[in-house]
């Protein structure tokens, strides 16, 4: 055979092979996460986690969230949105996984904000600020307290709960969800227990309406 | 001047340059399988040895197309690179040199089990045995040529 067809079709050979091994791969690792979904459905949705929405709505989106994540910082009007437009048919409770630097002292903040009703505030102004304070290279999670100094809050309340026991258990309990969940980026999505494989807006969208249509709310 | 140059008759150096292709060609495959399919994040000295590999594929295919055994001349300096940082690497990973002398601490860890194995084996060791590999392949395709 002439040589210049066995170096073409060794390229071709391993391109092939390449491409099956993605195939495999990722229906293997989507099974994986399906399967940890199931076997640790109790891990999706804690009583202590901030819920977005009707609470007894029938679909509910949970989301691993990273203050310090930009794709979160996106998603957040997106997810946000949906929830409104869904007349209470939809949910977002959100959970953390601090997967940068210093993403585990702005959740604290956050969740201090919360104890005194200012979550979303909090968690807005912290999220329009994002590239000020968590540069990957310096966070500087700190200055999230400045975001939120005029919301109305006792500081040094907030500053002491957020060193407190009860929010380090809360998080502590977020990163075990998470990891038995399989999580390893965020945002990570599931709706009704199913995870969000293929990401992207569209893919989103697409999986709550699926879950919807299952829970006859349409 | 000994070049064959067409496939008329075939050039002593070719199947050593291409065992050294081949090797490259899934060295680089594997990388990218790990990197982009599995989301092991390579780390810096991952990425140097990346730099050396992935040019290699190229200098050896058309070195092999056009049967040009000044293609070993060329990859021969990025092989030999690569096997040094490979090496070093490997040391790196078993504790053997301290990761400071090297600024890892960016981006994952060359040093992280859980990033740096495939299949129970160390990936730099992998990235070893491949530059070795190639070195000697195309040492081998040199000495051919030279014969």
């Amino acid at each position: 055979m002439n040589r210049k067809w066995v170096v073409l079709w060794t390229a071709v050979a391993v391109v092939v092979a390449f491409a099956a091994g993605v195939g495999v791969f990722t229906s293997r690792s989507n099974q994986e996460a399906r399967q940890a979904a199931r076997t640790h459905g109790e891990a999706l949705v804690r009583a202590h986690s901030p819920v977005f929405g009707n609470p007894a709505a029938k679909v509910t989106i949970v989301e691993f969230f990273d203050p310090a994540c930009e794709t979160c910082r996106v998603f957040y009007p997106i997810v946000k949105r949906m929830v409104n437009a869904s007349f209470g048919q939809v949910r977002l409770v959100v959970r953390y996984a601090p997967l940068h630097q210093g993403s585990d002292t702005a959740v604290k903040i956050l969740e201090a904000a919360r104890q005194q009703g200012k979550y979303w505030e909090a968690l807005e102004r912290t999220l329009a600020a994002q590239p000020e304070w968590a540069a990957h290279h310096r966070p500087q999670p700190a200055m999230i307290w400045d975001l939120i100094g005029d919301l109305g809050l006792d500081m040094a309340k907030a500053r002491a709960d957020a060193d407190g026991p009860a929010i380090d258990r809360l998080l502590r309990q977020d990163v075990a969800d998470m990891q038995a969940l399989k999580v390893d980026r965020t945002p990570g999505f599931f709706v009704n227990g199913t995870p969000l494989r293929e990401f992207g807006e569209a893919q989103l969208r697409a999986l709550v309406a699926q879950e919807l249509d299952k829970a006859g709310a349409r | 001047m000994r070049r064959g140059v067409g496939d008329g008759q075939p050039a002593a150096f070719w199947a050593p340059l291409f065992v050294a292709w081949l090797l490259a060609l899934l060295a680089t495959a594997g990388a990218l399988f790990l990197g982009e399919v599995m989301g092991k994040e390579p780390c810096l000295l991952c990425w140097y040895q990346r730099i050396a590999m992935f040019p290699l594929v190229l200098v050896l295919g058309v070195g092999l197309f056009t049967s040009d055994v000044h293609s070993v001349r060329y990859a021969l300096p990025l092989a030999g690179v690569g096997w040094g940082i490979s090496a070093y690497h490997l040391l790196v990973f078993f504790g053997v040199v301290s990761e400071g002398l090297v600024p890892c601490g960016k981006g994952s860890s060359c040093v992280d089990a859980d990033v740096q194995v495939a299949g129970g084996v160390p990936i730099p060791l992998l990235s070893l045995a491949a530059f070795t590999g190639i070195v000697v392949a195309l040492w081998a395709a040199r000495g051919r040529a030279r014969a």
